[in-house]
């Protein structure tokens, strides 16, 4: 349509990528002062690395246990979330189940509530409830996981549907005529093909529970906080350590920058339900 | 082992008409199964525990501990809190700011992006970054930006304007802070989908508008915007939801102040009725903001989705 100054398009863009990318670029150079610089007048330009900050973190046996919580929960809930959101599209697709299509918009519902409603029952539930002896899911890495897979199973259904939908029945139909158990046409004939979906789906609902905060922050007290939870320690104290802040909001943005490459394209088709493709 | 027992059942039907495939609809709930527990167990569970909650009184720090029925009293109470009520409007308030702006801004964008100029595939990269930052480090970002004394806006804004900008001592700059924040983060979903949408759109009738000599806005007004409306409207509920439950980035940024001017309902629930251990009276506020979170997930689903599904699968 309009191609008569590109130059001025680009230019504009050149300006809405500075506003996008100045905030964490300020978030870097925080991370790398020293404490008494940080107080001088603000600089934008860096004059030198201070890697002390990233030391400390990675050396502080607090934060590397939350460190560790935090890849255990996100590695945990991405597998198990991927598995079974995997089995449920495979049966909503190729089964007449009654009531299919109620199922499918009720697991949808349960991802649109609000976490902050449901941390007061689930704080309730996991505390004095779902307990066995003296184990309680409160505070443990396993309650944690389970918990996120209630807020992540809902994407990843309406994530994979597509995908297995997509893969024609008549393969399956083909295998079973070769007598192939369901169990294998599931492994070999569905698997592979739902292989790259299934990567998106894995990948994205490890980023959530990495990137998640507010249920980490109430549902655990000690033994499984979280890599944000920590973030989040390091400002309800007066006299804020920022520098230290920083780099641990460094630290956390990390693997979601690794990832966002490959899958930067699903983003929105995720963050949107699927009511735009992105 | 079940599958051997089935495979022979598998194979008598095949190559017959509807139904050949699938032995059993109890494979598929087996299935189905391990999603249905675990959502139920920590999705709906939890859900008739709340509302059960909200109909008694709770606290078992208070002086009396016990759990007692008190019908609808929580709910009645509800309607004379000041607190609440106050952070219901700073959240409308909010939430219609943060939604209004990001979709003018969100068309701009879009609009601008969809001329051809070099670059394009690594400004849309940029552009989609925010997205998958996490909130509580959005709100780390914006705070190391804003906090008087280390922040650059504070610093620039002194020093070029003489304004002195103190966001924990002003309420309005600390709502209009998390406004910015929040446009920041989340505008480029707007513009995305709203690309999306334009990209889709026929040329056919922009040439026939141009061809009877429609001026810009008339286009916009009478050819654009009635074609774009559903995707509008579909990212319009989107936001609102999201924004509705705000809490990491206000917390990290604000911690909800100062005062109360930016404690949100979600924070509010967090960081007010959650530690009092009323327990009874939080279950009640969380039942009403579930309840309109409900309402609009209905509205969205009914007015939006669905329509849509049909037409995809009878085409």
């Amino acid at each position: 349509m309009n191609r008569s100054r590109p130059w001025l398009s680009m230019l504009f863009w050149l300006v809405i990528s500075f506003v996008t990318l100045f905030p964490i670029y300020w978030l870097f150079v925080v991370s790398v002062k020293p404490a008494v610089e940080l107080f001088s007048t603000p600089d934008v330009i860096l004059r030198s690395f201070y890697w002390d900050n990233y030391v400390k973190v990675l050396n502080d046996p607090t934060l590397r246990r939350y460190m560790m919580n935090s890849i255990i929960v996100s590695t945990g809930n991405a597998v198990i979330v991927t598995i079974l959101g995997f089995m449920a599209c495979y049966a909503l697709s190729r089964f007449d189940l009654g009531a299919k299509e109620s199922i499918f918009f009720w697991t949808i519902t349960n991802r649109m509530a609000p976490p902050a409603v449901f941390l007061l029952p689930l704080f309730l539930l996991l505390t004095q409830v779902f307990k066995i002896g003296d184990f309680k899911l409160y505070d443990s890495r396993i309650g944690l996981i389970l918990i996120y897979c209630t807020f992540n199973l809902p994407f990843a259904i309406w994530t994979l549907r597509p995908t297995i939908d997509a893969i024609p029945r008549e393969l399956d139909e083909a295998a079973y005529v070769d007598g192939a158990s369901p169990w294998q046409v599931i492994m070999e004939v569905v698997f592979p093909l739902a292989r790259p979906g299934l990567a998106v789906t894995l990948i994205l609902t490890w980023v959530f529970a990495w990137n998640e905060f507010l249920l980490a922050a109430t549902l655990t007290s000690f033994n499984a906080r979280t890599l944000t939870t920590g973030l989040s320690e390091y400002v309800t104290t007066t006299g804020t350590e920022w520098g230290l802040m920083a780099s641990i909001a460094m630290i956390t943005l990390i693997p979601a920058l690794i990832v966002f490459a490959a899958v930067q394209r699903h983003i929105v088709a995720g963050l949107t339900f699927g009511a735009v493709k992105g | 082992m079940g599958p051997p027992r089935r495979r022979q059942r598998a194979r008598s039907p095949a190559g017959t008409g509807e139904e050949p495939l699938m032995q059993s609809n109890r494979l598929g709930w087996l299935l189905l199964a391990p999603t249905l527990i675990l959502l139920g167990l920590f999705g709906v569970f939890p859900f008739i525990y709340v509302v059960w909650v909200a109909f008694h009184r709770w606290n078992p720090f208070g002086a009396n501990p016990d759990m007692v029925f008190n019908g609808a009293d929580n709910f009645r109470r509800l309607v004379f809190d000041g607190e609440f009520l106050q952070s219901l409007g700073v959240t409308g308030a909010f939430v219609f700011f943060v939604v209004a702006s990001e979709l003018v801004l969100g068309y701009f964008l879009a609009q601008a992006f969809m001329k051809d100029f070099p670059g394009k595939a690594v400004f849309r990269t940029i552009h989609t970054l925010p997205l998958i930052v996490a909130p509580i480090v959005v709100g780390s970002v914006w705070r190391l930006m804003t906090t008087p004394s280390i922040g650059i806006i504070p610093h620039l804004l002194q020093s070029w304007f003489g304004i002195e900008m103190n966001i924990g001592r002003d309420a309005g700059v600390a709502f209009l802070v998390t406004v910015i924040m929040d446009v920041w983060h989340w505008t480029p979903l707007v513009t995305l989908t709203l690309i999306a949408a334009l990209v889709s759109l026929p040329s056919d009738p922009f040439e026939q508008a141009q061809i009877d000599g429609a001026n810009k806005r008339q286009i916009f007004w009478h050819v654009t915007l009635p074609m774009i409306r559903p995707a509008i409207l579909a990212t319009v509920f989107i936001r609102l939801m999201d924004a509705l439950r705000t809490v990491d980035e206000i917390w990290m940024l604000t911690g909800g102040g100062p005062g109360a001017a930016t404690r949100y309902v979600g924070l509010h629930i967090w960081r007010i009725v959650f530690p009092k251990t009323d327990y009874g009276y939080g279950s009640a506020i969380s039942v009403i903001v579930l309840y309109i979170t409900i309402v609009m997930c209905w509205l969205l689903y009914v007015g939006l989705i669905a329509p849509r599904n049909k037409k995809g699968s009878a085409g």
